[in-house]
């Protein structure tokens, strides 16, 4: 991590369309089936809020759409709310980014927090592999490999 | 994106290297990536171009630079085909008794 930034960038190739996997990436009914059991409120527009939460109301992350340009490039602000030692590390930034490779979707997501050795990103990057192998899964198969958990 | 790419970009010990070296510090330039390492630039810009194929290494621009970075979604997919979620617990605590006493030892 070279100054001061936590930086983790993972993609993974779908076989699907970047249609399709834009409204994954942005329906909340959708959003439940492979992240784990929440959901995420927003209207997707530059400028408004987003927040995730769990079915109790939970709520896990919050922040502002950064950017919105279908079905390509979306990026959020993102400030953790659930565990204190993660929210303390402050804002982070998340660019998702689609690209249409022969017959399959690039998805790559860019999680950034302008601090080094961030223990947020540390998180995100244990879950971020868990999100995108189910996603993958639910768009080629129908089905997820694992079960919603807390 | 098949697994025998993955395979095959793991089955080699420099590209494992690569792979401890992103991981010990992500987000690398090539010439980074050099440093330490008893093989030419074109040598080690062609491994990498394996681990990108295989999709265990992404890079991303930064103005003039190229930022390589550790991506562990494939080696997760294959994870998850064949352990699954019920032997994780299990196998983090072998994993974990194996690093205990194993540490200090080195590896590969």
């Amino acid at each position: 991590m070279t100054d001061g930034i936590s930086r983790f960038v993972y993609a993974t190739y779908i076989r699907t369309t970047p249609e399709e996997l834009w409204a994954a990436l942005t329906k909340p009914e959708f959003i439940q089936k492979y992240w784990f059991g929440v959901t995420l409120e927003t209207d997707w527009k530059v400028g408004s809020p987003w927040k995730m939460l769990y079915p109790d109301g939970t709520v896990t992350d919050e922040g502002e759409v950064a950017e919105s340009d279908p079905p390509r490039r979306l990026a959020l602000r993102w400030r953790h709310k659930w565990k204190p030692e993660l929210a303390a590390d402050g804002e982070a930034f998340c660019v998702i980014e689609l690209e249409p490779v022969e017959g399959a979707v690039k998805l790559t997501i860019d999680h950034s927090v302008a601090r080094a050795d961030s223990k947020l990103i540390e998180a995100v990057s244990g879950g971020w592999p868990r999100i995108l192998s189910n996603l993958k899964s639910l768009l080629e198969t129908g089905q997820i490999i694992l079960a919603p958990k807390r | 994106m098949s697994m025998d790419a993955v395979f095959r970009a793991l089955a080699d010990p420099v590209r494992r290297r690569l792979l401890d070296r992103l991981h010990a510090r992500n987000g690398q330039t090539l010439s980074e990536l050099c440093e330490g390492l008893d093989m030419t630039r074109q040598a080690v810009t062609k491994h990498l171009a394996i681990l990108e194929a295989a999709n265990l290494v992404v890079s991303q621009k930064r103005g003039r630079e190229k930022l390589h970075f550790i991506n562990p979604v494939p080696i997760n997919d294959i994870a998850e085909r064949w352990i699954g979620k019920f032997e994780a617990p299990r196998l983090a605590a072998l994993a974990e008794l194996k690093r205990k006493l194993e540490e200090g030892k080195g590896h590969d």
